[in-house]
C-alpha cells in the first residue's frame, strides 16, 4: 500500500499587491507539479534548500494547507475531507511548534493525548511506559513543559506523536538545535521504533547525519519539484558526498598531495593543519590516516561530514545543467 | 456488553480539566486579578449606590441591595468571562500553532472553547467567591431568595461563561481572513463593556440602545446570569433569560463552526 501519494501537487501563494503595481498580486509557486509515492515501511528523507517547498508539501500531506491543484492521499485518506480519521493514523512533529500543554507536567500531556486518541487505559500505561523508557524521560515526567530543555522537549514531542502508534510519522526538522548526544539518542530511538512497528517515516532536515542514519530513500526538492529520488549511496555517488579528514601535524609540512584515495583541499597555519577530502564509498578514514601517517606525524584529527546545504547545492547544479 | 465510555477519558472533558489546571499554575496573577476586581468593585459600588440613592432608593427596578448584587456579582465574573476580546486561538492562528490543533482527531472549536471555559470555571473560586464575600460584607448585597434561584442562577452562570468563550472563539476565527486581528479585539472590548452590563445594568439604557444590546449575545454573558443569580428576576422570567442565553449559545456555536470550516481552507501556516 502507498502511504503517501501525490499527483501533480501544486501550491501557489498569492501575496498582497505591492505599491508599484496595485493590480497584480505577486505569485510564488512553492510546490510545482510534485508527483511522488511512498510505500509502507519506507523511511524517506525530504531535503532541499530553505524555501524549496519542503514544509509546504508536508502541510498539504496532513491537510493543514489546501493544494492549488493536483491530488494528495495520505494513508489512503483525503487529508482535508478526512482530517480526523487522518489524525488518528499519522503522527507529526514540527520542530518549531509544540503539541504539549505548556503549563502542565509532561505526563499530563501524554495522558490527555492518549484520551484524544481514545487509547484504552491499559494500553495508555503500556505505551507511555515504553516511550518513557526508550526516550529516557523518567526524570522530567513530572516537570511542566515550559521548564524543559530543548532536548527534553523534543523527546517529549516525538513521544507525543507516537503515543497512538501512527502508521506514518512525519518529522519536520526534528533535530534542529539539539546537541550531538541528544541527536544520537533520538536517531537510535527512531531506528528502533521503525524496526519494531514498521512505522513509515518522512522527515525533513538540515542535518546530513539524520539522513544518512535514518533514511533509506532521499528526495531532494528544488523550486517545488523533485530534483533527486534515490538512496543515500546514490546521492553520494551523484554529488560525491565526500568527507573531510582534518589533520593537525607535529611540524609544518608541504601540501599532502598524491595520497591514495584522498585529495588535498587546503592547508592552514602554514601547513600545520591540512584538509583532505575522501569518498567513504571508496576508502576509509583509517586508510587515509595511515597514508598520512607514513609521511608525517599526526597530533590530532577530526572528520567533517558534508553539509546538507552543499549536497543540495551540488544536486541543484547537477540537475539544472 | 460494551463498557460505557468513561467521562474522565473523554477528550473534551480532558480539555476542560486542562483549562482548569493550566490556570491554577498562575496563583499570583489570580491574586492580582482579585485585588483589581475588588478595587474597581468598591469604586463602581460607590457610584451605582449613589445613583440609586439620588433617585429615591429605586432605579430601573434596582434597590440599593440588588444594585450592590449587580456590582459584586459582575466583579466576581470578570475572571470567568472574556471581555478583552483577546484569545489563545487568535495568537495561535497568527503564529501558525493552530496547525497542531487541526492535527488532532477532535473538534478544534470544542477543544478551544472547553479549555477556556475550564479556565473560567477555575477563576470562580479564587476570584468569583471572594468578590461576592466582599460584596456581602461591605454593601449588604442581595442574595438569591431560595434554592431554586441558586440552581437557576448557577445554570445561567455556566451558560453565560460558555456563551462568552464560544463568542470569543467565533470572533478569533476572523484571523483566518485578517492578518491582524487586534482591531477586532479592541472593537469587541468596547462593545462588550457596554452590552454585557460591565459598566451599568443595560436596563438603564435608553430604549433604543437597550434594543440594540438585546440583539447581541453580550447580555447573555453577564447581565442575564446576574439577573438570575441576584434574584432580580425569578420564576418564569428567569427561565426566559436562560432560554435566550441558550439560543445565543446555539447561534455563536453555529457561527464558529461555519467560520472554522471555511477558515481552515484559507489557512496559510506561516513559517516552519
Amino acid at each position: 500500500m502507498n502511504v503517501i501519494e501525490t499527483e501533480d501537487l501544486t501550491r501557489v501563494f498569492t501575496g498582497r499587491p505591492n505599491r508599484k503595481d496595485r493590480f497584480r498580486r505577486p505569485r510564488h509557486v512553492a510546490v510545482d507539479g510534485l508527483s511522488l509515492t511512498v510505500e509502507a515501511g519506507e523511511s524517506v528523507g525530504y531535503i532541499g534548500a530553505n524555501g524549496a517547498g519542503k514544509s509546504t508539501t508536508i502541510k498539504m500531506l496532513v491537510g493543514i494547507l489546501v493544494p492549488t491543484s493536483g491530488a494528495v492521499t495520505t494513508v489512503g485518506l483525503h487529508p482535508l475531507k478526512q482530517r480526523r480519521a487522518l489524525a488518528r493514523r499519522v503522527g507529526v512533529v514540527f520542530g518549531q511548534r509544540s503539541q504539549l500543554w505548556w503549563d502542565l507536567p509532561v505526563q499530563e500531556s501524554f495522558s490527555i493525548l492518549s484520551s484524544i486518541h481514545s487509547l484504552p487505559a491499559a494500553d495508555e500505561r503500556v505505551r507511555t511506559a515504553e516511550l518513557v523508557e526508550m526516550l529516557e524521560m523518567g526524570e522530567f515526567l513530572a516537570t511542566p513543559v515550559r521548564q524543559l530543555s530543548l532536548g527534553q522537549r523534543m523527546r517529549a514531542e516525538v513521544a507525543a506523536a507516537l503515543l497512538h502508534r501512527p502508521e506514518l510519522l512525519i518529522l519536520d526538522e526534528p533535530t534542529i538545535g539539539l546537541d550531538v548526544l541528544s541527536k544520537q539518542r533520538l536517531r537510535e530511538f527512531l531506528v528502533a521504533q521503525r524496526r519494531e512497528h514498521g512505522t513509515t517515516l518522512l522527515l525533513t532536515t538540515h542535518d546530513m547525519g539524520d539522513v544518512e542514519r535514518l533514511c533509506d530513500r532521499i528526495l531532494v526538492v528544488d523550486h517545488g519539484s523533485l530534483a533527486f529520488d534515490g538512496t543515500f549511496d546514490g546521492l553520494a555517488r551523484t554529488v560525491g558526498a565526500r568527507r573531510e579528514l582534518v589533520v593537525d601535524l607535529a611540524a609544518a609540512s608541504p601540501d599532502l598531495v598524491d595520497l591514495d584515495g584522498a585529495e588535498h583541499v587546503r592547508s592552514e597555519s602554514g601547513g600545520l593543519r591540512q584538509r583532505l577530502a575522501f569518498d567513504p564509498q571508496r576508502t576509509t578514514a583509517a586508510r587515509v590516516l595511515a597514508a598520512v601517517s607514513e609521511r608525517v606525524e599526526v597530533l590530532d584529527l577530526s572528520i567533517t561530514e558534508p553539509d546538507i546545504e552543499d549536497v543540495v547545492r551540488e544536486i541543484y547544479r547537477a540537475t539544472r545543467r | 456488553m460494551r463498557p460505557l465510555p468513561s467521562l474522565t477519558r473523554n477528550p473534551y472533558w480532558r480539555f476542560l480539566v486542562a483549562g482548569i489546571r493550566g490556570q491554577s499554575a498562575y496563583p499570583l496573577a489570580t491574586v492580582a486579578g482579585l485585588v483589581a476586581n475588588a478595587t474597581f468593585g468598591l469604586l463602581k459600588g460607590g457610584i451605582m449606590g449613589a445613583a440609586v440613592a439620588s433617585s429615591g432608593g429605586e432605579l430601573a427596578g434596582y434597590s440599593a441591595a440588588t444594585m450592590a448584587a449587580f456590582v459584586w456579582l459582575g466583579q466576581g465574573m470578570l475572571g470567568s468571562v472574556n471581555l478583552s476580546g483577546r484569545s489563545d486561538l487568535q495568537t495561535r492562528i497568527k503564529s501558525g500553532d493552530v496547525a497542531v490543533d487541526f492535527l488532532r482527531p477532535v473538534s478544534v472549536q470544542a477543544a478551544h472553547i472547553l479549555t477556556d471555559v475550564g479556565k473560567g470555571l477555575f477563576a470562580l473560586l479564587p476570584r468569583g467567591l471572594p468578590s461576592v464575600v466582599i460584596g456581602v460584607l461591605v454593601s449588604g448585597m442581595a442574595l438569591p431568595p431560595d434554592a431554586a434561584a441558586y440552581a437557576l442562577g448557577l445554570a445561567s452562570l455556566l451558560i453565560g461563561i460558555t456563551v462568552s468563550h464560544a463568542t470569543i472563539y467565533a470572533v478569533a476565527t476572523s484571523g483566518f481572513w485578517l492578518v491582524e486581528t487586534r482591531g477586532v479585539s479592541v472593537l469587541y472590548m468596547a462593545l462588550s463593556g457596554f452590552f454585557t452590563g460591565l459598566f451599568t445594568p443595560i436596563y438603564l439604557f435608553p430604549d433604543w440602545l437597550l434594543t440594540v444590546a438585546l440583539l447581541t449575545p453580550f447580555p447573555s454573558m453577564m447581565q442575564f446570569p446576574i439577573d438570575v443569580l441576584s434574584g432580580q428576576v425569578t420564576g418564569a422570567a428567569a427561565g426566559q433569560r436562560i432560554g435566550v442565553q441558550l439560543v445565543w449559545l446555539a447561534v455563536v456555536l453555529a457561527v464558529g463552526h461555519l467560520t472554522t470550516r471555511a477558515g481552515r481552507r484559507r489557512l496559510e501556516v506561516q513559517g516552519g
